[in-house]
């Protein structure tokens, strides 16, 4: 029996993407297309209109996927090489030494070679640079979340500043003492609350509610003050625009990391108002400082699927796809720390807690894959179908993955940005679940500040530590503050 | 009848308060409770943020647990519970108010929430209802009610905003026609309202999207000059109108200042700063 064609309305090109199931043949337009209708199910990519309009559509392109050669992206860009300086960055970046121990296999085979014995810390770190953004976001469309997290959990990304993070057993957190005024006390008081809950060792971070040069500078130097006085082997950072960033680098200011939101296409990333110069010369900027004492990566990033199709950046590329190139930018600048914002972005590009438990382990898995030291902001909004159950799941499947780090803030509420993040609690008890450990030098200083016992558990009643951090830390707040 | 369970003891019984008392040893924390190494308002005195809620083992205490169940069910019912605009048409009416009610194109709240693109957009006879509506000679700005991500922000203050702000824009010299409710409205779907109805400014009150802290917060964006495709950049935005945050009739001074310099300057958004004199104080 002839199988029935259904097309995209285009004449079968030449390197054909297609697939035939029960009968019926599905091609699809280009390998851009192929990667979209693979995707699997997330409102972004219906309101982006690349989506499968079927299950069996989602799945003829998921076969096609598995049976296109990885040597077939090597050929063909998403986003045209003229047009885009993300794509130059990752097509002229590629190692084609690196990706010859896979070079002659499937996207399905990659899969295999990946959850194999083949793919170990050393081997999957030496393949990095050779794999392109557009081949991890491929492989990941056609693997379950335990698929994810197996191959994850494998990957071995180590970076320094003033810890180690990313070593493995270990954990980290973002303590987020956000404040909706960026008022001094108000942030002090959060920092101290997760500091005290034993938050903190990936980077303590400020979302500043302005962008001012003046307010940038006023909370880094109250984060580095807080830092210095109670001598925390750790990292601070005020999340103002990376222009900002260099502009107080040139006042001066006590400058840890620099941050900047980034995505996965030249357009998009104009939309946040930077280009890779402009990354470039802040790169520069921080690591001029050599703050670090254990280490000089400096830079933070933030991504989120959905942020190219905000700003019209995304090429008619679905949003994972997208986001996986974002780290292909990322990597570039050999950062600290980079995390998915994965929830915040809202229902019409992840609807529900599924959609978002689901992109979660899709950019670890990437970011991973990638060489990069990705964490995950477990994340939500008031107006996406999830809750505090979905958060657990997607903290519970990333800590198995081997996640970085995850963000926490004071009881899962954050003031400033009006979401849910994880609380700090919430990472007690999954450290209680997993047996998951704080960065070294980290943990080290929690318990010579006599917050945690040998164990890393917290203790009861640090109040009795003699000569502990606590007393400095409330006295902190107590005295009169300073003049920015 | 006779296989009726025995009836417990009243609570009051002597041998059930016997059964119920604590042990005598017990503090006023629960023994599972560990509480924050620092006291609560020795940090609850810089920061609205949940510090020092001590902790059961390594997570939450009950109460605080369902105090965040409670915060989180009143934004759940805010984004999900529809706004009752007959009787915000009925409230606003007994006030002398004039409205008319129109639809986007976004079908039922799910669509609204993945489709902002369809919140946008009128449906196909909203113009006709509100050319009709507007009757002879456009007023130069029109104020839009959509119901945004908060029911609760428009059935508690969109009615003291509209009547506080009315008087202050007559007195500024600011005409309007009948107030456009819109249901599953975005922000911009006041672009093609104004268009319709010939005005020159829109002035668009919508619930914004829950907070754990508050639920009820109305926003306002004027538009000078709306048309579809308008960026954000040119609209001005007044936020977290409610009792405990910008108060509604604070609120409508902003928005009558603003909309005034808008019209005088021919412009909004960044080329626009609130520069609205401070209220002057009472007595």
């Amino acid at each position: 029996m002839a199988p029935q064609t259904v097309c995209c309305g285009c004449d079968e090109p030449a390197m054909s993407h297609a697939s035939t199931v029960d009968g019926t043949r599905w091609v699809f337009a280009d390998l851009k297309d192929l990667l979209a209708k693979a995707s699997p199910e997330r409102s972004g990519d219906h309101l982006a209109g690349v989506a499968a309009r079927s299950a069996i559509e989602r799945f003829a392109a998921q076969q096609a996927l598995a049976d296109l050669p990885l040597r077939a992206f090597l050929s063909s860009e998403i986003v045209p090489y003229e047009d885009d300086e993300v794509t130059r960055l990752i097509v002229d970046s590629h190692d084609a030494a690196a990706f010859a121990p896979v070079a002659s296999l499937t996207v399905g085979e990659l899969r295999e070679w990946l959850l194999s014995s083949l793919a170990t810390a050393s081997t999957l770190a030496a393949l990095a640079p050779g794999l392109t953004p557009e081949m991890a976001a491929a492989v990941s469309k056609i693997m379950r979340l335990q698929d994810l997290a197996v191959v994850s959990a494998k990957c071995e990304v180590v970076t320094r500043f003033r810890d180690t993070l990313g070593l493995p057993g270990r954990l980290a957190t973002r303590l987020q003492p956000n404040h909706p005024t960026d008022d001094s006390r108000g942030i002090a008081a959060a920092l101290i609350d997760g500091l005290l809950l034993g938050a903190g060792d990936a980077v303590i971070g400020i979302n500043p509610a302005g962008d001012s040069v003046a307010d940038y500078v006023r909370i880094v130097t109250l984060l580095d003050d807080i830092r210095a006085r109670l001598e925390i082997p750790t990292q601070t950072c005020c999340l103002g625009h990376v222009t900002t960033a260099i502009a107080a680098i040139e006042r001066g200011a006590p400058v840890d990391l620099v941050f900047q939101s980034i995505a996965g296409s030249q357009k998009a990333n104009a939309g946040f108002g930077v280009s890779l110069a402009v990354l470039r010369e802040a790169f520069d900027a921080a690591r001029s400082l050599r703050r670090g004492s254990v280490g000089n990566n400096a830079m933070y990033f933030e991504t989120g699927q959905g942020a190219a199709l905000s700003a019209e950046g995304h090429h008619g590329a679905d949003q994972q796809t997208m986001e996986a190139r974002a780290y292909g930018v990322a990597r570039a600048f050999a950062p600290l720390i980079v995390n998915s914002v994965v929830g915040f972005i809202g229902p019409e590009y992840l609807y529900n807690g599924k959609q978002i438990q689901r992109a979660g382990l899709e950019d670890h898995f990437c970011g991973k894959l990638l060489g990069v030291p990705m964490g995950v902001d477990v994340c939500y909004t008031n107006h996406a179908e999830a809750d505090q159950d979905d958060m657990d799941g997607l903290l519970t499947m990333l800590v198995v993955a081997g996640v970085t780090f995850v963000i926490t803030v004071p009881g899962a509420d954050d003031i400033m940005l009006n979401y849910q993040s994880l609380s700090h609690h919430d990472v007690l008890a999954i450290r209680e679940l997993t047996g998951r450990r704080r960065a070294p030098e980290f943990e080290e200083w929690l318990r010579r500040s006599g917050l945690s016992d040998q164990t890393g558990a917290l203790v009861e009643s640090p109040a009795h530590a003699a000569g502990g951090a606590l007393a400095k830390a409330v006295a902190l707040l107590a005295e009169p503050e300073k003049s920015a | 009848m006779s296989s009726r369970p025995p009836v417990p003891p009243p609570l009051s019984s002597p041998e059930a308060a016997a059964a119920i008392a604590p042990p005598a040893r017990a503090a006023a924390l629960p023994a599972a409770v560990i509480a924050s190494p620092v006291s609560r308002d020795r940090l609850e005195r810089w920061t609205a943020a949940r510090v020092a809620l001590g902790r059961a083992g390594s997570s939450l205490p009950t109460s605080v647990h369902l105090g965040f169940l409670h915060d989180h069910a009143r934004a759940r019912d805010a984004v999900w519970t529809a706004v009752d605009f007959d009787e915000l048409t009925r409230r606003l009416g007994a006030s002398g108010v004039v409205t008319a009610k129109v639809r986007s194109q976004a079908s039922d709240r799910g669509e609204y929430l993945r489709r902002p693109d369809l919140g946008r957009l009128l449906e196909a006879d909203a113009e006709a209802t509100l050319s009709h509506r507007a009757g002879s000679g456009s007023a130069r700005a029109v104020i839009v009610v959509a119901d945004g991500l908060s029911a609760q922000a428009i059935q508690i203050n969109s009615q003291a905003v509209i009547e506080a702000l009315l008087p202050q824009l007559a007195n500024a010299g600011v005409t309007v026609g009948p107030v456009v409710l819109v249901e599953q409205g975005r922000v911009a779907v006041g672009d093609p309202i104004a268009v319709a109805l010939g005005a020159e400014l829109a002035i668009v009150l919508i619930g914004e999207r829950p907070g754990l802290s508050a639920a009820d917060s109305l926003g306002c964006y004027l538009t000078w000059s709306p048309r579809p495709g308008t960026p954000d950049s040119r609209r001005n935005c007044i936020s977290n109108i409610r009792a405990g945050g910008l108060a509604p009739a604070e609120a409508a001074r902003k928005i009558a200042w603003l909309a005034a310099q808008a019209l005088r300057r021919g412009v909004s958004g960044l080329a626009l700063k609130d520069e609205a004199p401070p209220a002057q104080v009472e007595g």
